[in-house]
């Protein structure tokens, strides 16, 4: 039975096409995957079929959902229907929420804003969904505020919101982007369990491929806002008849060719990590109570030889970004020492410029990691002030651009001229520039979309390869450690747990929170892959 | 939410004690002795001594500061030099004045600055937002004395609505003194309400752009709803704190009002004070003012903590 059926869907904002000739099928009850790149146009088919578009975008074709055209209805109509038919849910689920309302009224504001409940048995509804979705009374009472739960608490809270009504459709819009690998396994089965206990249709519209393999019936594939391909998921992914299509699947799965490297090769390392201790003073519980300590790191020991590429795995919260920070000599030690080279790393101005200069990072957010007022070329030689300028600057910045595959001219343009992973290529010219022995790569390719990323790899093991420094890679996605790294530590509450040469920890994992870790990452069936490479 | 307020009530009194310090040492470098001021220029240096022994000018610095604080604890600020009255008397009086003023003029602000601010916002890029901005421009603009006049020659002069200056008391009835006021307070309103219209509807249109805004949305709100249930709240912080800076400047910023229309007001008190060197009034009355302004910061943190449940937790 078809729940939604769209027709040639076209929509531009301004004068600017976004969409052209979407069309598609969803039948009630289904999951539907919604696949493709950032401004490929898939929020947009969601944005559009909920009628919440910006005000200056026009839309044309039909989407008929039930017996109406969702794109007929006026605004009136779709407030109606919207939150009691179709729920959605949204990728940040740190901001999706009001900061200011309990999650109890949320929950509740769905039902008492459709006058479906009194206040009263609004509550009790709230009480019961937030139950359904992993919520229980005795920990989440419905006074809770949003800041007071996880990332991955506060998506439960908004499918909860979401699923209220009962709705017929459930649209999420990467609903687990911004979650780690075990709690996107979680927040994925309840979506799961709630089309097949509850009988609502999924549109679930990801970038990840591996997602939608485990997750959708059906699935179509968006490009530059045109449907490429469509069809039963498991056919699409064993023989794509789309070149893009072709493309997409083998940058998910993308390692660069890179000759592996052993740790034993290399006779003094070149950084060492000795019992590193990170504390945060916490405030206290009481006012005359000592201040509680949280040991963000806790006696964490490793060490990188010259030319080494080193993993870093964790979730959020598991202390990486904290032991980051004190390596680059930006955060104390409360105990322990980090050396760089035989020379103690510290903060502040103790720590020599010659020293920092040793080593430079790349780090995640490649919108917000550089000053949008300072031309690239200024940007890209920020480093000099620890090395003082040299007289060839003019020449190493071009050559920086160059070798991560921009053009020396770029160099007068500004940052706001680059698309995200042309940003990333200028952090990592701006770390080459002095050639340090050490490039930190702090979740550098997890902002990026997958054939992007896949570029991008390939040029980390490219420079690896011709330069010869060497990397600490630090990331919560596994698949991107595995394609680049020759050992891993895998961190878990300030500790490492688990360290190894990559292949034998991700083959045969001794610790029980790396095969946790393992188990959750979401694959794309390798019976399914092969079939695709013979094609 | 009880540290909150702890932390909060031990700033208000370290800076109480901060700023009487600083006030009490900048009055002590600025020239102009009283005693010889009051006793005018043919007096004898003996006359002035004993005049000023008999003031207690002639103590060292530390024992005046703590007698001048002890006093203050205990309600007596000292007595004028010019006029030989307590202070606390005539500040009182003047405060009669000054403090209904500047509450009615910060009341009739917002009373015209929310259903702007949010009929602006609501109408974003559309005619009631443009006549809102333009409007507020306009009430920025113009300068308060100017308009003061205007509603002089309109609602006093012309109509004769309400009086043209002068304030009967409290003894009259409450209505004469408020009708007295209301002249005074709407041209004192006028700008504050520009301008806090313009940072509501700013704060609005930010929050509207909120993921939880969408969110809202998308559970079916309307965008009328979404801001009344949604943003207005999230939007209240910068309100607040305008509101609260408003309110300080009122209670003695009103000094050209007042002149306007012949208000006893604060304004007027401080300004004499300074003219003929009433230093104890000065001092007095600068730490009535800074009390006033701690004591609003105060409450709009309070507020602040009322409306956002992040802050009652943290510190």
């Amino acid at each position: 039975m078809t729940l939604l059926s769209v027709r040639d869907l076209s929509l531009s904002v301004g004068p600017a096409p976004i969409l052209s000739e979407v069309s598609f099928d969803m039948a009630e009850g289904e999951v539907f995957g919604l696949v493709g790149e950032s401004g490929s146009g898939k929020s947009m088919t969601a944005l559009a079929l909920m009628g919440l578009l910006p005000g200056n975008a026009r839309v044309t074709g039909a989407a008929r959902f039930g017996a109406i055209d969702l794109l007929a209805q006026g605004e009136g109509a779709m407030t109606r229907l919207r939150g009691r038919d179709i729920g959605m849910i949204f990728q940040e689920p740190m901001t999706a929420l009001n900061p200011m309302k309990t999650i109890g009224d949320q929950v509740a504001e769905t039902l008492l804003i459709h006058r479906a409940a009194s206040r009263g048995a609004a509550r009790e509804a709230a009480r019961e969904k937030l139950d359904r979705v992993g919520l229980p009374g005795d920990r989440f009472p419905l006074s809770l505020y949003p800041h007071e739960l996880s990332g991955g608490q506060r998506q439960r809270v908004a499918i909860a919101m979401a699923i209220a009504l009962r709705p017929k459709l459930l649209i999420a819009d990467e609903p687990t982007t911004a979650l780690d690998v075990t709690t996107q396994a979680q927040i994925l089965d309840l979506l799961g369990g709630l089309v097949r206990h509850e009988g609502l249709a999924l549109m679930l519209i990801t970038h990840d491929l591996a997602v939608v393999a485990g997750m959708a019936e059906r699935l179509a594939v968006m490009q530059r806002g045109r449907i490429v391909e469509a069809g039963g998921t498991e056919a699409l992914f064993r023989a794509p008849s789309q070149d893009y299509t072709r493309r997409l699947l083998a940058a998910s799965g993308h390692r660069p060719a890179r000759a592996a490297r052993t740790a034993g090769q290399h006779s003094a390392p070149l950084l060492h990590v000795e019992d590193a201790v990170r504390e945060y003073i916490l405030p206290r519980p009481s006012a005359l109570a000592p201040h509680p300590r949280l040991r963000a790191v806790d006696g964490v020991s490793f060490s990188i030889g010259a030319g080494e590429s080193l993993g870093l795995v964790g979730e959020s919260g598991c202390g990486k970004s904290t032991l980051t920070r004190a390596i680059l000599g930006l955060d104390p030690l409360q105990g322990g020492s980090i050396r760089l080279g035989g020379s103690t790393v510290a903060v502040g101005r103790i720590m020599p410029a010659a020293l920092r200069a040793r080593m430079q990072a790349v780090f995640q957010d490649p919108y917000g990691s550089f000053n949008p007022r300072h031309s690239v070329g200024r940007l890209v030689s920020e480093p000099f002030h620890l090395t003082g300028r040299p007289p060839d600057a003019d020449d190493r910045i071009a050559a920086a651009l160059e070798e991560v595959g921009l053009a020396a001219a770029d160099r007068h343009r500004y940052i706001h001229e680059f698309s995200g992973g042309q940003r990333q290529r200028i952090a990592i010219a701006r770390a080459l520039i002095i050639r340090p022995d050490l490039i930190v790569l702090d979740e550098a390719v997890s902002a990026l979309d997958v054939r992007v990323r896949a570029q991008v790899l390939d040029l980390l093991a490219r420079l690896q390869e011709s330069h010869g420094m060497a990397y600490l890679f630090i990331s919560h996605d596994l698949s991107v450690v595995r394609a680049l790294t020759d050992r891993v530590l895998v961190m878990q509450s300030g500790r490492i747990v688990e360290a190894g040469p990559t292949e034998r920890v991700f083959a045969s994992p001794d610790h029980p929170y790396t095969r946790r870790l393992i188990a959750a990452t979401p694959t794309i069936p390798a019976a399914w892959k092969e079939a695709a490479h013979a094609d | 939410m009880a540290r909150y307020l702890f932390r909060r009530m031990l700033s208000l009194a370290l800076s109480l004690l901060a700023a009487s310090l600083v006030i009490f040492l900048v009055i002590e470098v600025v020239p102009g002795d009283p005693a010889s001021y009051m006793l005018g220029l043919n007096a004898s240096p003996e006359t002035v001594d004993a005049l000023r022994d008999q003031l207690g000018l002639n103590a060292a610095a530390p024992a005046r500061y703590l007698s001048w604080i002890w006093g203050m604890a205990q309600g007596d600020f000292g007595l004028s030099y010019t006029y030989k009255v307590p202070v606390s008397g005539l500040v009182a009086q003047r405060l009669e004045v000054s403090l209904p003023l500047a509450l009615y003029a910060l009341g009739l602000s917002a009373l015209v600055a929310f259903p702007a601010g949010l009929l602006a916002a609501a109408r974003r890029g559309r005619l009631a937002d443009t006549a809102v901005m333009g409007a507020t421009q306009l009430g920025i603009s113009l300068p308060n004395f100017w308009f003061a006049m205007l509603l002089v020659l309109v609602f006093a002069l012309h109509w004769r609505i309400f009086p043209a200056g002068g304030f009967p008391g409290w003894d009259g009835g409450i209505g004469a003194g408020l009708a007295a006021l209301t002249l005074p307070a709407i041209a004192l309103a006028l700008p504050q309400a520009a301008i806090l219209a313009r940072v509501l509807r700013s704060a609005l249109i930010e929050t509207e752009g909120q993921d939880y805004i969408r969110t809202a949305r998308a559970k079916g709100l309307t965008r009328t709803q979404t801001m009344i249930r949604h943003a207005l709240r999230n939007a209240m912080i910068p309100v607040l704190t305008i509101l609260g800076m408003q309110f300080s400047f009122l209670l003695a910023g009103a000094i050209i009002i007042e002149n306007v229309f012949y208000l006893p007001g604060l304004g007027r008190l401080i300004f004499q004070a300074i003219t003929q060197r009433d230093l104890i009034v000065v001092e007095s009355v600068v730490m009535i003012l800074v009390f006033a302004v701690i004591l609003v910061t105060f409450l709009v943190d309070l507020a602040y903590a009322l409306i956002d449940p992040r802050l009652r937790r943290r510190a």
